[in-house]
């Protein structure tokens, strides 16, 4: 199959099997932020925007994207730079693995959420899993990135 | 893996109605997050995406939810994120996380029929009403537990009542699937007393209802209440639970569920 659609704002063409999933497409055309943690759904690993709001790219039809704006972490650099930041003041980050779909629900929640508190954002984040760095460094971080003190 | 051999992009319901009963074989895909964990080759996937079914509208009388509404959407909408105590809400937000609940659909999930869904325990108890593009009008017990049939879930409808309406579960983590999850309201004409994931498909204790319907809400028929519920259901073993685990929690989630409705009354 082949479709029409934009990444991090650029027109592309995506030729695609027809039960392709969004993160093999991604991938298979050098998006390698994109990763495949569990491919069940659950990690958040593989976490993109589909028109600003996350979704789970290993979830969503490749089919499906026709016409839309994604965007994956190599369309928001500045900005999760900065965050990257606040995360290594804070010792968050280690294997770096799941660093991209987290930033990316991180920076979503940026967008959508005003001052959230603890609970809000733990909620907001419970899709993407860590295994190696904690939460309570992430937690840090996102306050001082979001300036909630 | 999932591999389609044949996805067609319907133009109307029509048009993916009459693929689905002339193509053996072909399914109308939803958000797929529960398809793609399975190893399947469908010869013909019918995609409904392009058919505007993803809206939340409300009339005088009732609330409209289109089929490939996603759970995300139907959780923060303004009419359905609050009505009903928020019950939608609490049913929904434990269920993985934020970008799952933006792919997995209303139709899809109803349409599945899936034993462990916390969505349609709640909508159990708010006398959800489905809108077929062949059938019409099917209420969602008899859909649950009548015969499958080849048709398109159009929309759901809801109730615009001001029934107070609570949910509880019990998960081995917050996002897992639930164990046993429960949906209790009071409406003006008695009350709902639905348990889900037994693990059968959720279903209405009559006997718990019967029981509230002739002696109110307090302390003492609440908790009577989750006993006939207990005993009145059938509970299953699965990896999740064995049944007796579950008949035990069963009373537990019932009481705290119609608390909630009583507190909030």
């Amino acid at each position: 199959m082949q479709l029409e659609t934009r990444i991090n704002g650029l027109a592309v063409t995506l030729d695609f099997r027809a039960g392709e999933f969004l993160s093999q497409t991604l991938r298979r055309y050098g998006y390698l932020s994109v990763k495949q943690g569990c491919d069940t759904g659950s990690c958040g690993l593989c976490t993109i925007w589909l028109n600003g709001c996350p979704v789970l790219s290993c979830s969503t039809l490749t089919a499906r994207v026709g016409q839309q704006d994604i965007t994956t972490i190599e369309g928001v650099q500045k900005e999760a730079e900065s965050f990257a930041n606040f995360m290594v003041a804070e010792g968050a980050e280690q294997c770096g693995f799941c660093a991209p779909g987290f930033t990316m629900t991180v920076l979503a929640m940026k967008r959508e959420l005003q001052s959230p508190t603890e609970a809000a954002i733990n909620h907001y984040l419970a899709g993407n899993l860590c295994r190696c760095s904690g939460y309570k460094g992430q937690m840090r971080a996102i306050k001082n990135f979001m300036g909630i003190y | 893996m999932l591999q389609i051999d044949n996805f067609v992009y319907a133009s109307s319901l029509d048009h993916a109605y009459n693929i689905l009963i002339s193509t053996p074989g072909s399914v109308i895909l939803g958000g797929c997050g529960y398809l793609k964990l399975g190893d399947r080759t469908l010869c013909t996937a019918i995609d409904l995406s392009k058919l505007k079914l993803d809206y939340i509208t409300e009339t005088a009388a009732t609330i409209e939810v289109g089929a490939m509404t996603s759970f995300r959407a139907l959780e923060s909408g303004t009419l359905t994120g609050s009505l009903w105590n928020g019950v939608i809400r609490s049913a929904l937000e434990n269920i993985v996380g934020v970008q799952f609940r933006a792919t997995v659909t209303v139709g899809g999930t109803i349409s599945g029929r899936y034993p462990f869904s916390d969505l349609i325990t709640t909508l159990l108890a708010l006398d959800a009403e489905l809108y077929f593009h062949e059938r019409g009008l099917v209420k969602l017990n008899n859909f649950l537990h009548g015969k499958p049939a080849k048709d398109i879930l159009e929309k759901i409808i809801l109730p615009k009542d001001r029934r107070l309406a609570a949910y509880s579960s019990i998960r081995k983590t917050r996002t897992d699937y639930a164990v046993l999850n429960c949906a209790v309201a009071q409406t003006d004409d008695g009350y709902r007393i639905v348990v889900g994931s037994r693990p059968g498909r959720a279903a209405r204790s009559e006997s718990a209802e019967q029981h509230l319907n002739n002696h109110g809400l307090n302390d003492h028929t609440i908790s009577e209440a989750g006993r006939l519920a207990a005993n009145s259901l059938k509970f299953g073993d699965n990896p999740r639970g064995s049944s007796l685990y579950r008949q035990s929690v069963c009373p537990v989630l019932v009481r705290r569920a119609l608390q909630e409705v009583m507190h909030a009354a």
